[in-house]
């Protein structure tokens, strides 16, 4: 069963941007792409832990921060030849208002 | 997806190296355009042609030198009729014919069919044993001559018979080269590399005939011998002909299609039928005909481009390069070394350590190379020369290559071939050479751009990549010569950084998105590497009316300071000159025990780091720091870093001019700037130098009678010592002077081509021309950077700290109390 949380106003993230939202599992990373979409992910590269939340966004994918790993939005993964995957978390805009369900895995690990 | 209805039809013929990096260039950028059926004569899938000596040689299998097997095919949905020839292009019904008469229709054609070695036209030509030096199938047949006969005649001692000669020798066959001339590869060579290369390769076993004149190739069934000119005679049970190649273009002849030397094409690849296109080795291009892989994969991008109708890329001919592909000889050559009277030459000659070296320059650019022995320096000479750099200020070290000049890195000295598979090539990402030979023969890598994807060798700092293509160099043998002569920006364009900017400035461009759509970038928001560079060049092209996209900046400059490892930051106050005074110190101690924050450092630039502050107590960090009267150092800026001074006459006893108060001012003025990489500036006292100010990217040495300005100095990945640019007599001139030459670097320089590397490519004299000799330009510079100073200068920190800016960015969205 998904249980979604209201986490704030579209507005509030920029356009090819991002916004972290905090949980007590760690921190999630609420990304909007050009089109105003949202994806959330763990804010947490699957190289060393760099914050994807601080990374450049480009289409439906964040480059890290750190050493330039670009993981897909959608999915976690890492763009090959990369390796690695990040926790995704359903998110989804309505009227504006951006909502975020949390999927205990992720916010446990 | 369109399907296969509806699609348009691409025919290929011609499955060698040219056709297939056209198709997969085509699929890069528009996968699902066409159907596409490609034909080829052999039976075979997509193998590197120029490998096949190594395979002759027996260093490496036939499997080991396929590129596409069949499989690659079928996955990206391609019809490869393998083994079919195409007999006929039928232009009115739009179908090519093939030797069995099936007729296959196209709405685009492309032509690839390579070419074929010449066969002199002697008596016995024909006969079984008589063999050129083409294919998988050549190669078979000589591997088999091996093991059955003894004496080889190879005729020919150009790249090709040298290969195919040294590969029988391998296989154990007594080899005799045949060569009209008394030079061996006249066409790459001079006559003296020709002599030293034909030394080494007689003491290796192999015998010359040279100048010698073939008149006959002897025998009944099958070949037995050779007839020269001076009626002398040689045995022989094979002979191989790698006396030329001839382009093959008798298909597109008989189809009218214009031909001189070869198909003839336009800049974007097209026949003179404008729905048929050709690239590789049976094309003419401007007069041109290619027989080396590099020119051909220019020639296919921009054939790609113009099959995925984004019809901007033109191709405008290549200079090439050749490596001699004989294991233990080093040779390169390239560019155009025929003496001439408005040419120079640069000759080192080691006859102990068999090495020579030629370098042929004309109006200050290189213009050829020919390298004997030592060929470690080949790609480096080779990437000026088709830069065509003004090589004026390196020249009387030039010959000793780029690791002499400090422009091969720390480690650029060491040779790739002597190094171990453990040798850590990459120190960045701990990558070392065995790791990297590996993935490009078992992922087939290519370029450069291939590797660094692949192994991450490179992608850092790039101080290895000298190394990186050297190793590719070795691993792959001739073939790599394939980099770009112009380098796109990053992988979202073709364009070059100069493009970008003289569109920019052309069409009055001014917005990110407005430079995407008109220069047709093939992405949606472009990368990483892209944004930002296009930020800047906006940037500085539009003082004050450009809107700074934040979203389009690394992180450090979107948040003003440097992200650390843990993802906290750290903070650099600016320290005017590297002078502070007890209440900074004070405010700076307070915020640090305030904020918890971990260490405190002095940095490399004469100023203080605090490092591991969370990014949400930044702002109140720098309000804190605003208070006691400090702003930004923009340590983390693409801009203007720290001015190093030395203590200077105030108080030194050698000080000749007051070099502290001459930094801060520099400082003052120029803080805030954004500049294509970073900016650092010294100045010291006297010519003791303690402010290291000939290592900067702009430094002032102060003597008695006045300043001496230098610059393009580094003391990073590279060590460089500046070049004198200019003395003046007074603290004003000298700040005239600087500023416009720094206007000047943000104006061309590319983004993160620091001070030192512009310098290198555009040149000392045409710079020091216009900013010190042009007095007019000078002015000008200077006043359009003063005017950019005024929407520069305005603290980051203060904007944020007190004045809201960017609030979003430092506070989280939410904080979510889970069950
Ligand atoms: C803090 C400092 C080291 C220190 O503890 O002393 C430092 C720290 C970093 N340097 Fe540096 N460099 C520091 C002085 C230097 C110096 C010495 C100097 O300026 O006199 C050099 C050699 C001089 C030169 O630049 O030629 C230096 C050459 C580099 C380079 C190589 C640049 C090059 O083009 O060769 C890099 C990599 C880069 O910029 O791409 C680099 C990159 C970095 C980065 C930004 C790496 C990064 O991307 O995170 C480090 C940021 C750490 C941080 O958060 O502050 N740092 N770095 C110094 C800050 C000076 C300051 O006050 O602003
Ligand atoms: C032994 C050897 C060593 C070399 N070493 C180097 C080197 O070190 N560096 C370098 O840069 N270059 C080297 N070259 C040259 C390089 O291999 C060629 O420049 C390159 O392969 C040319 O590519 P292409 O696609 O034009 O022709 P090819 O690769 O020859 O491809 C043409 C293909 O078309 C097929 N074909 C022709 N006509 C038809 C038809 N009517 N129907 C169907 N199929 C047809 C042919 O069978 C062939 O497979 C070397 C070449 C050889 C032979
Ligand atoms: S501070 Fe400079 S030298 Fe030290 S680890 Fe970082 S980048 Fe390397
Ligand atoms: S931590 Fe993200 S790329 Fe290394």
């Amino acid at each position: 069963m998904t249980s979604w949380i209201e986490i704030g106003a579209l507005d509030d993230i920029p356009r090819l941007g991002s916004r972290v939202v905090r949980t007590p599992g760690g921190n999630i990373a609420v990304f909007r792409t050009e089109s105003d979409e949202v994806f959330a992910l763990d804010d947490r590269c699957p190289h060393k832990g760099g914050p994807l939340s601080q990374g450049i966004v480009h289409n439906k994918r964040v480059t890290c921060p750190l050493h330039n790993f670009v993981i897909e939005l959608a999915s976690g993964q890492a763009v090959a030849p990369d390796e690695g995957c990040t926790h995704t978390h359903p998110a989804k805009v309505e009227n504006g208002i951006v909502w975020l369900s949390v999927r205990q895995a992720a916010a446990v690990s | 997806m369109l399907d296969k209805v509806t699609k348009q039809k691409l025919v290929v013929i011609g499955n060698g190296m040219a056709g297939i990096r056209t198709v997969e260039a085509l699929l890069e950028r528009a996968p699902d355009l066409y159907d596409i059926t490609v034909f080829g004569s052999e039976p075979y899938g997509n193998y590197n042609r120029i490998l096949l000596s190594p395979v002759l040689a027996g260093e490496k299998t036939v499997d080991d030198i396929m590129l596409n097997t069949v499989d690659w095919y079928e996955d990206n949905n391609i019809t490869l009729r393998k083994g079919e020839t195409i007999s006929m292009i039928d232009r009115r019904t739009c179908e090519v014919v093939t030797d069995a008469g099936d007729r296959v229709p196209y709405d685009r054609l492309l032509i690839a069919t390579g070419s074929n070695p010449i066969m002199l036209p002697l008596p016995g030509k024909d006969l079984p044993g008589v063999i050129g030096f083409r294919d998988i199938y050549d190669v078979d047949r000589m591997i088999k001559a091996s093991t059955d006969y003894r004496n080889a005649v190879v005729i020919g001692g150009g790249l090709l018979g040298l290969e195919a000669a040294n590969g029988l020798m391998k296989r154990g066959m007594n080899v005799t080269v045949v060569h009209l001339l008394d030079t061996l590869m006249e066409r790459q060579l001079d006559p003296v590399a020709g002599g030293l290369l034909r030394k080494s390769l007689e003491e290796r076993g192999m015998v010359f005939k040279m100048p010698a004149q073939t008149q006959a190739i002897l025998g009944e069934e099958r070949v037995t011998g050779v007839r020269f000119g001076d009626g002398t005679e040689l045995p022989a049970d094979l002979v191989v002909m790698a006396v030329g190649i001839r382009p093959n273009f008798e298909l597109a002849k008989k189809a009218g299609l214009y031909c001189e030397r070869g198909v003839v094409v336009s800049d974007t690849m097209q026949t003179y039928d404008g729905r048929i296109y050709a690239v590789g080795e049976c094309v003419q291009h401007r007069r041109q005909v290619y027989g080396l892989v590099a020119p051909l994969f220019e020639q296919a991008k921009v054939c790609a481009n113009h099959l995925a109708m984004k019809g901007f890329a033109t191709y405008d001919g290549s200079v090439t390069s050749t490596k001699l592909k004989v294991t233990g000889i080093d040779l390169f050559s390239a560019g155009d070394f025929a003496p001439g009277p408005d040419k120079e030459e640069i000759v080192l000659q080691d006859a102990n350590r068999g090495v020579y070296k030629r370098i042929i320059l004309k109006d200050k650019k290189i213009v050829g190379a020919v390298l004997y022995g030592d060929t470690i320096d080949g790609p480096w000479y080779f990437q000026h020369l088709r830069d065509g750099t003004d090589v004026s200020h390196m020249r009387e070290r030039l010959v000793f290559g780029a690791a002499n000049l400090g422009e091969g890195g720390v480690s650029g000295q060491n040779s790739v071939a002597a190094m171990s598979d453990e040798t850590e090539i990459c120190g960045c990402n701990g990558v070392c050479k065995g790791a990297i030979v590996k993935a490009i023969s078992e992922k087939k890598l290519f370029t450069l751009d291939d590797v660094r994807a692949h192994t991450k060798a490179s992608s850092s700092c790039g101080s290895c990549t000298g190394l990186v293509e050297q190793v590719l160099a070795f691993t792959l043998g001739g073939d790599y010569s394939a980099a770009p002569k112009v380098k796109p920006l990053c992988k979202c364009t073709d364009h070059s950084h100069d493009d970008v900017r003289r569109v920019i400035v052309e069409q009055q461009l001014k917005t990110i998105p407005d430079v995407m759509r008109f220069m047709e970038w093939k992405t949606l928001n472009g990368c990483h590497s892209c944004r930002p560079a296009l930020n800047y060049y906006l940037l500085a092209t539009w003082p004050g009316e450009y809107r700074d996209d934040q979203q389009s900046r690394f992180i450090n400059e979107r948040v003003h300071a440097n992200i650390q490892k843990d993802g906290t930051y750290s903070v650099v106050p600016r320290m005017w000159g590297g002078v502070t005074t007890p209440s900074e110190l004070r405010a700076i101690a307070d915020v640090a025990e305030k904020f918890n924050i971990p260490t405190v450092k002095v940095t490399g630039g004469q100023r203080i780091d605090l490092l591991g502050v969370r990014k949400e107590d930044l702002p109140a960090v720098w309000a804190d720091l605003n208070d006691a009267g400090m702003v930004s150092g923009h340590a983390y800026a693409k801009g203007l870093r720290t001015v190093k001074t030395c203590v200077g006459s105030e108080w030194c006893r050698f000080g000749t001019q007051d070099s502290t108060g001459l930094g801060v001012k520099l400082e003052k003025f120029m803080w805030g700037s954004w500049t294509p990489a970073k900016v650092k500036l010294g100045v010291s006292g006297c010519p003791r130098n303690c402010a290291e100010a000939t290592c900067k990217d702009v430094g002032v040495v102060c003597v008695d009678s006045g300043y001496e300005i230098h610059f393009a100095g580094a003391a990073g990945l590279h060590i460089k010592g500046t070049e004198f640019l200019t003395k003046v007599e007074t603290e004003d001139e000298t700040l005239e002077v600087i500023v416009a030459l720094t206007q000047l670097y943000r104006e061309e320089g590319w983004y993160l081509e620091r001070m030192y590397k512009w310098c290198d490519r555009v040149g000392l004299e045409q710079i020091s021309k216009r900013v010190v000799d042009d007095v007019a330009n000078r002015k000008a510079l200077f006043s359009r950077f003063a005017h950019s100073q005024q929407f520069a200068q305005t603290d980051p920190w203060a904007e944020r700290a007190s004045r809201g800016v960017d609030r979003n960015e430092f506070a989280p969205l939410a904080e979510l109390e889970l069950a």
